[in-house]
């Protein structure tokens, strides 16, 4: 579907790129002592005989990713997309082919960097400076951040620890920090299925206005809806293969017939 | 729901080099790669702030569900000397050789268990933090270097109780005391660079975690913690290489230093020999080294 226009300006190519986990402590044994030992013992030997599975998680897919393009990753459970969005991210290696991108793509999450035992103003800081904004930037954006997230709606809770939290308050909190800094390339993981209904709409108001920003967006979601709402262009992943690259409705259609789902012109 | 899938259709494989080459017109870079070693250093440096949010957040959160809260940060120290005391001053009677034994003894509590935590922190940097890792980009050394920053942190809490100590004990407050800043920063580069090391086996092999405890206990005995080396250094009978070995430790040098800046009655030549020296060597060689080794793993950490 990579139409090669000179207007068009590439974000992310993946060049038939190829992901494979290895799992340890499968086969004989099933992670016993013994099977530890024989690992360790006959490391040069082929890995199949050292009780270590490969697992081919990902298979040659090639895209190209433009600038302002909002991409949908579709597919059922376990059939690559999130590990191609790591892969894309530069947090897995790949194992043949290569990933080519503009900038640094970020996944979109905070939560690692968050500490439930300090306060949501403190995390919106730690959160800011993890993600490589500069204090400045997060003292300027503060306010924006803490309005977004709708914490301070019901009460001053921005001064409490995180563990004091609901767990969609919090949610809400984290997509509010990761979604402050404008990103070249944006991976969204499931974000959307967080928080109540209103903030689901303002999340996708964001992710738009994040894509105005002259940046690409990826989403992954099993939400149809939200990938209706959010892209022009979906990739259908299936048991780690492309299955189909094009123009939203058309490879939802063919998804949902995949799937079973489709229930005619039923709009939610 | 279970499908049963027919081949995919093949997709429009692109000709070969066609997306590298179109990679190559627009300048992307390939994701994932290890940056150069000066690209690193800038990047480690434009994390500064982080690097310092980080250690003081952990250090908050640390005590932040207890009651007395961050009293804790000074009875801890204070805790852990008192026992030391118990058992190496009163029951032993290590005290009868050394002049202001409790001091001495608390000011090597106190400096060992900066090199102690660093390390410890330093060999889960990434293991224990995996999540971080897999999730954010940032150059992995900062979690080692901000661990050690925690640790700093904790210790200049543990000064503040040593302070009173001295003063209690009678140790006069002397222009010495400004020699334990030049000591801190060089011990700080030493374990910072140690952590490293660690931070790097630790994330392909966790079980290094196990071990660290077993390691370190033996690291503090020989390091002169409770006792004196210049006492042990002046026994005729043991052989010049062991007495060489124990003042080099450099555990043992940023020890020394630290009594020699605090407390009057140890004098210069109570410190092993090249003692300034020695400091600055141990710090140089595990910094950079450390920062190096570090380094040169960077694409693999979290992965796997």
């Amino acid at each position: 579907m990579a139409e090669h226009t000179t207007e068009k300006v590439p974000t992310v190519v993946a060049d038939r790129v190829d992901i494979v986990y290895r799992v340890n402590g499968t086969g004989a044994g099933r992670g016993s002592a013994t099977a530890a030992l024989n690992r360790i013992l006959r490391r040069g030997q082929a890995e199949k005989a050292a009780g270590v599975r490969r697992v081919h998680a990902v298979k040659k897919v090639s895209f190209v990713a433009y600038k302002g393009e909002a991409i949908g990753l579709i597919g059922t459970n376990g059939s690559g997309k999130s590990t191609l969005l790591k892969a894309v991210a530069g947090l897995l290696p790949v194992e043949s082919g290569h990933i080519h991108t503009d900038g640094q793509p970020s996944l979109l999450g905070v939560n690692a960097a968050l500490m439930n035992d300090l306060t949501g103003e403190r995390n919106v800081y730690l959160g800011g400076l993890a993600m490589g904004m500069s204090r400045e930037q997060i003292k300027e954006r503060y306010q924006d951040i803490v309005d977004f997230s709708g914490i301070n709606e019901k009460g001053d809770f921005i001064t409490l620890p995180m563990r004091t939290y609901s767990s969609g308050m919090a949610a809400r909190l984290r997509f509010s920090i990761a979604a402050a800094k404008d990103h070249d390339v944006l991976l969204i993981d499931e974000a959307l299925a967080t928080g109540d209904r209103s903030f689901q709409r303002r999340s996708e108001e964001r992710i738009r206005e994040l894509r105005k920003r002259a940046g690409t967006v990826f989403l992954v979601s099993h939400n149809n809806k939200s990938i209706r709402d959010t892209c022009e262009r979906v990739l259908w992943l299936e048991r780690g293969e492309l299955r189909m690259d094009g123009p939203t409705e058309e490879v939802m259609k063919e998804y949902e017939a995949f799937t079973g789902e489709r229930k005619p012109a039923a709009k939610a | 729901m279970s499908q049963v899938l027919d081949t995919p259709p093949p997709t429009r494989a692109p000709a070969d080099g066609d997306l590298a080459a179109l990679a190559a017109r627009h300048g992307l870079s390939v994701s994932g790669a290890r940056p150069s070693l000066p690209q690193y250093v800038r990047q480690l440096w434009a994390r500064r702030h982080f690097i310092s949010a980080f250690a003081t957040a952990k250090l908050t959160a640390q005590y932040s569900q207890a009651k007395l809260g961050q009293v804790w940060q000074v009875m801890t120290p204070l805790l852990n000397a008192a026992v030391y005391y118990f058992i190496f001053g009163v029951l032993l009677g290590t005290k009868q050789n050394v002049a202001d034994y409790v001091p001495f003894l608390v000011t090597g509590i106190f400096v060992w268990t900066f090199t102690q935590s660093s390390i410890m922190a330093g060999t889960r940097a990434i293991s224990g933090n995996l999540g971080l890792v897999r999730a954010l980009h940032f150059p992995r050394a900062a979690l080692p270097i901000s661990f050690a920053l925690q640790q700093l942190q904790q210790l200049l809490f543990s000064m503040c109780a040593l302070a009173v100590i001295l003063l209690c004990f009678g140790v006069p407050v002397a222009a010495s005391w400004l020699l334990a800043v030049p000591a801190l920063v060089l011990q700080f580069t030493f374990n910072a660079g140690v952590s490293m090391i660690m931070a790097r086996l630790g994330a392909k092999t966790p079980d290094i975690a196990q071990l660290m405890p077993f390691v370190l206990r033996t690291w503090m005995y020989v390091s002169g913690v409770m006792w004196s080396i210049d006492k042990i250094a002046e026994h005729d009978d043991l052989p010049r290489l062991v007495t060489v070995l124990l003042q080099i430790n450099p555990a043992a040098v940023y020890i020394d230093l630290m009594r020699f800046a605090l407390i009057d009655s140890f004098q210069a030549h109570q410190l092993p020999p090249h003692v300034w020296a020695a400091a600055v060597g141990w710090a140089l060689l595990a910094g950079v080294g450390g920062f190096i080794y570090f380094w040169k793993a960077e694409e693999t950490y979290g992965r796997g």
